[in-house]
């Protein structure tokens, strides 16, 4: 290893040009992001440790946009989409990648404000580039909620989706709360001007030192690829589901005491490895078109009790 | 006159919905003004990304007095009737009302309201925020600290700035004082996001349009188009090339921007083996950008045309850079789907199929298909196609549905199968049938004409009418969501446009059966095959018992256990409580939703019976099997109604084609009319026999002979009117002009007859028009009425004959005028 002090005197602080500007290193783009939203009084959370299908399923946006308590936070959170795996030969599709997410309730005045200064702390020069917010109104039927909103669009490409939540868990937001999703690969891509996810400089260093997002996750994509597709275990699958949405119904009932609700996030995290599991088992093609729907209904309704139970505790305005 | 200018600024409203949400505006509030007395000269309305605004030029500045006379009560009324009559003329007692005299009612009060008109000022502060608080968006939300109320003020995204003045033409002009949920109305705005962005401060339309201008913001809509389609054209010309317009892309793009610059931008010319609609597609849906092509080869070119929201500092290098990357990613991921697509035949696409639902009533597309082969084969002699290409056209339809480009474009569907199709070598016939089997989509659009394509076309659109009508799913005032009526008009066009002889009914039966016959999960059609079948044995219907479906149907055991039982176990399959088995837990709605009509129809046989719930009697048995007995002569009444929706259409197809279309009425009414060529070219020899003098003057004969005999036939007893239709008595004729008309009837008739067995309509028209003479001589010369019954009885015999003869051709008494 290199003396890391004498390394770290130009410009690792972010400053242009420095390893760690965001449009240098993946890594300066997620500081870069967290700095400025920690400054803007969001704290900042490390990723859910559970697969999710995207940062809206981690707690601290699913849950805590719910009930009347004020909430504000971001961080990066790893996507998971068993069925988006392309053995890492596609440079633009990840079965697993980094979202940043940050969620402010009720959604402040200057929402649209912050996110295009956020955009400039990255490096995007508002003159020069044209911002755009297309129509993209947001549902998920696994969670119950919907919302609408944006995509916006960076000289054309969506680099992030901003949304008004209107309900979550099948509960109307009162207050609503706003939230906006970076695809962090993306927009590095942007930024660094690379044309594949895996050529992207992860760390800023250049020549021997460089390491790349390939050198970290390529592996990774090409197992799991395997894994998702083709190795998991179909039948243990179908019964971890079972016990996941069992347990999910058995906490939620014990935790209920009435007027207040004592175990949520342990039931809620049964309904997330429920909607993991059914993202495996659609992706090893098990899942017919009927069934599907089935499935989603019943995820569904594990996010709802567990949004209902959510307003039966302290975080939950209770 | 003073002004009122409006601005709603809020934050990007979805471009699909700005027209709508200007005429919206400008309509609530016109409305409102004239609701409240208050006429204008003009008003006009504007949308951009980020704004509504509406100019109403030349309102008053006051409302005028208004004298209104309310009637109330009669004098001595109950004591409720006049205090409602106090309450709603706004009275303290009944001393402010006067009292008037009546011939008919005796004495009544009168209240004289009479209304002092307010400044215009307080009207409109009263009336925006009631427009903008019930404003119609297709889809509205809450926002921000206000949003903790669940009944705060809905937009369609948040809305930021009330900017609202009124006053003269000259001088300065005041705010409408008004504010919605904390938002205070003021007289200022800004302008374009990043150009621009700091405070406008505006007195009326005059200055707000050129201060806009300035802040970099395009107000009209239409000079945003203007200014695109202007720009996009001279770049694609400064290049060589020409730009391939597009209306509703220069809409959707017109409303992402608020001060277009158009830019040019490249892609690598490899991209240009894939097909153009694809390239034109893939461009157009993800970077809403326009395509250019050489106009010397009419082939797209690799550079297109993008609309930036912002004049750069670079004159947009790096914007076009960028879009130019985004559409190099796109067009590589077109790439690959058009490769793998490739790999793959067409015939090996179609087992997945059967996992793509058309519509949950009416099964999968593989079910589709099966029927669409079937009906084809049906169609072929018909329409002169070879029947075994068109059974392999029908086959390969709709294999591209499965395809990874309809995927992500569906809007080529047909089209990339037909690519796919000639790319593994099907006849050309086979594969022009794939493409344009959707067609016609319109009426501007292409009709089908070769054989093999006309019969898939006609065959998908009757397929798709039978099964939409046997679900119950028909168009209904302007809905539409199945485009059925679009269906019918066009296979109306194919069949006129290729002259085909169809028979209709018999055709649009076997299309009936085939739905029957093929449907392995659609819930309708399995019950009504069950149904329908005599010898379906109760093994087999206990199996469908078990299995979850419906078996409460059948006449077997009508009995609500069954149909409890069921419900629990399809909630205990639901609730994940039993085992689940592949492919019965998701239809829970679909099964609920049916469980109801047949819950509905089991009470009604019990309640008719007297019969309580416990105690099911066998008679029971009977009543259902009656029902049954509806059940199937419902299918016959549904060819009825498609064909009485076919008559509709044609006429409809005939008016937009400027042609008679009054006509149908006359001769659809006639027995057996289910061809739609003859329809329609016997409706044009009758619209031309009826343009001419014969014409002319026998539908007046027809007439009086018709109106007479309605007239008699009202008057006589049943048995009396029967005998007007039979033949008339020969020895009984004795005014030499009923002997001639007597004489020119039955040739005629027999004429016409016989024309219109050989479909020669013309002719028979001719033979009607020998008619006119006689029948003017007749009522000239003739008393139908004659004081002798045998005589008279004879004469109306006589007219009964001419009706006769006219219908041989068409029912005259449905022709309006």
């Amino acid at each position: 290893m290199t003396d890391m002090a004498t390394e770290i005197a130009p410009g690792a602080d972010g400053t242009k040009g420095g390893s760690l500007d965001p449009a240098r290193s993946f890594q300066g783009l997620i500081l870069t992001l967290q700095k400025f939203w920690a400054g803007q009084g969001c704290v900042i959370l490390q990723p859910y440790d559970l697969e999710v299908g995207a940062g809206t399923f981690h707690p601290a946006t699913a849950l805590r946009a719910l009930g009347p308590r004020p909430w504000r936070a971001a961080y990066v959170q790893a996507s998971r989409r068993p069925k988006d795996g392309r053995y890492g030969e596609n440079p633009n599709r990840l079965q697993h990648y980094y979202q940043f997410q940050v969620i402010v309730k009720p959604s402040p005045p200057d929402l649209q404000a912050l996110y295009l200064a956020s955009l400039d702390a990255i490096g995007i020069d508002l003159r020069l580039h044209d911002v755009r917010f297309v129509e993209d109104d947001w549902e998920s039927p696994t969670l119950g909620a919907w919302g609408l909103g944006w995509e916006c669009w960076c000289d054309g490409m969506e680099v992030s989706q901003f949304t008004y939540f209107q309900q979550v868990a099948g509960v109307e937001c009162a207050p609503v709360a706003g939230e906006l999703t970076y695809g962090l690969e993306r927009l590095a891509m942007y930024v660094q001007g690379v044309e594949s996810i895996y050529d992207l400089n992860f760390n800023g260093r250049d020549g021997a030192e460089k390491i790349t997002y390939g050198d970290v996750f390529k592996q990774a994509e090409e197992e799991y690829s395997r894994h998702n597709f083709e190795a998991a275990n179909v039948d243990m699958l179908f019964q971890h589901f079972k016990d996941a949405e069992a347990e999910c119904r058995a906490l939620l009932a014990q935790g209920d005491k009435g007027a207040r609700h004592l175990m949520v996030l342990p039931a809620y995290d049964q309904c997330l490895k429920c909607s993991h599991i059914f993202n495996l088992l659609d992706a090893r093609g098990v899942i017919s078109v009927t069934e599907r729907q089935s499935y989603i209904l019943r995820v569904r309704e594990l996010s709802k009790a567990c949004g209902a139970a959510w307003l039966k505790t302290e975080a939950g305005g209770a | 006159m003073p002004d009122l200018l409006l601005e709603l600024f809020s934050e990007e409203i979805p471009a699909r919905m700005q027209a709508q949400a200007a005429e919206d505006l400008k309509g609530l509030v016109v409305e409102g003004l004239r609701e409240r007395g208050l006429a204008y000269e003009g008003a006009a309305s504007f949308a951009t990304p980020r704004r509504l605004a509406l100019h109403v030029a030349g309102l008053p500045a006051r409302q005028p007095d208004s004298r209104e006379e309310k009637k109330g009560p009669r004098v001595g009324a109950p004591e409720a009737a006049v205090q409602g009559f106090l309450k709603s003329a706004g009275l303290a007692s009944l001393d402010q009302a006067r009292i008037e005299k009546d011939l008919k009612k005796g004495e009544f009060y009168v209240a004289v309201i009479e209304r002092q008109g307010r400044e215009t000022l307080d009207v409109l502060a009263e009336l925006l925020p009631a427009v903008i608080r019930r404003f119609p968006w297709p889809k509205s939300m809450r926002w921000g600290a206000a949003s903790a109320r669940t009944d705060s003020l809905r937009w369609v995204r948040p809305l930021h700035g009330l900017l609202a003045t009124f006053g003269p033409e000259t001088e300065e002009t005041e705010v409408v004082p008004f504010s919605i949920d904390g938002l205070e109305a003021s007289n200022f705005t800004f302008g374009h996001r990043f150009m621009s962005p700091s405070k406008i401060k505006v007195r009326r339309f005059d200055d707000y349009v050129p201060a806009l201008e300035k802040a970099k913001v395009v107000l009209d809509p239409a000079r945003r188009r203007d200014i695109i389609l202007y720009d996009a054209r001279d770049l694609a010309l400064a290049q060589g090339l020409e730009l391939v317009e597009d209306e509703a892309l220069l809409h959707e793009v017109a409303g992402l921007v608020e001060w277009p610059v158009a830019l040019i931008g490249e892609f690598d010319a490899a991209f240009l083996d894939i097909p153009p609609e694809v390239i034109r597609a893939t461009i157009r849906a993800n970077q809403k950008c326009f395509v250019l092509k050489d106009p010397s080869t009419g082939s797209l070119a690799n550079k297109f045309v993008l609309v930036a929201n912002i004049e750069a500092r670079d004159g947009g290098a790096a914007i076009a850079g960028g879009n130019a990357r985004v559409v190099r990613a796109r067009l590589s991921d077109a790439k690959f789907f058009w490769e793998t697509d490739l790999k793959i035949r067409l015939e090996d696409r179609l087992p997945k199929l059967d996992q793509v639902v058309f519509h949950e009533k009416l099964g999968t597309q593989g079910e589709r298909v099966r029927r669409l082969v079937l009906l084809a084969g049906d169609l072929a002699h018909h329409v002169g196609a070879d029947p075994a290409l068109a059974a392999r056209a029908a086959l390969l339809a709709k294999a591209d549905l499965s395809s990874e480009m309809v995927g992500e474009f569906p809007e080529l569907q047909g089209l990339m199968g037909r690519y796919y199709a000639l790319a593994q070598s099907e006849a050309p016939a086979v594969a022009e049938a794939i493409g344009d089997h959707y067609k016609p989509q319109g009426p501007n659009d292409r009709i089908p004409c070769e054989p093999v394509s006309a019969c898939v076309a006609l065959a998908d659109k009757l397929d798709t009418l039978v099964g939409f009508w046997a679900i119950d799913e028909k168009p209904t005032g302007s809905k539409d969501p199945f485009a059925l009526r679009r269906a019918a008009l066009g296979a109306i066009a194919i069949i006129l446009e290729n002259k085909l002889r169809l028979p209709l009914r018999a055709i649009l039966e076997s299309a009936l059966a085939h739905q029957v016959a093929t449907s392995e999960a659609a819930p309708t059609f399995v019950l009504r095959r069950l149904w329908e079948e005599e010898a379906t044995d109760d093994a087999e219907l206990a199996a469908l018992a078990q299995g979850g479906r419906w078996a409460w149907e059948f006449a077997f055991e009508p009995g609500k256990g069954i149909l409890a039982a069921l419900r629990r176990y399809l909630e205990a399959r639901f609730s994940g409580e039993a085992e689940p088995r592949a492919g019965d837990g998701a239809r829970y709605d679909d099964l609920q939703a049916l469980l109801k009509p047949y819950e509905r129809l089991h009470e009604k046989s019990l309640a008719r019976h007297g019969v309580t719930e416990p105690e099911i009697a066998t008679e029971l048995e009977a009543d259902f099997a009656g029902e049954r007995q509806v059940f199937l002569a419902s299918r016959g009444e549904l060819i009825d109604q498609l064909l009485s929706f076919f008559a509709d259409r044609l006429k409809v197809f005939l008016r937009e084609r400027g042609e008679r279309h009054d006509l149908i009425d006359a001769v659809f009414a006639l027995p057996g009319q289910d061809d739609i060529l003859l329809i329609a070219r016997r409706v044009e020899a009758l619209g031309n026999f009826l343009d001419s003098e014969e014409g002319k003057n026998l539908l007046v004969g027809y007439r009086r002979a018709a109106n007479i005999l309605r007239a008699e036939e009202k008057k006589a007893g049943a048995d009396e009117a029967t005998s007007y239709r039979e033949d008339h008595a020969p020895d009984a004729l004795v005014e030499p002009a009923e002997i001639v008309l007597a004489e020119a009837l039955a040739p005629a008739a027999g004429e016409a007859k016989a024309c219109v067995a050989r479909e020669d309509f013309e002719g028979a028209m001719g033979a009607l028009a020998r008619l006119r003479a006689p029948v003017d001589a007749f009522f000239d010369k003739v008393t139908v009425n004659a004081p002798d019954p045998v005589l008279r009885l004879n004469r109306l015999r006589l007219l009964n004959e001419l009706r006769r003869a006219v219908h041989e051709v068409a029912d005259f008494s449905k022709i309006a005028g």
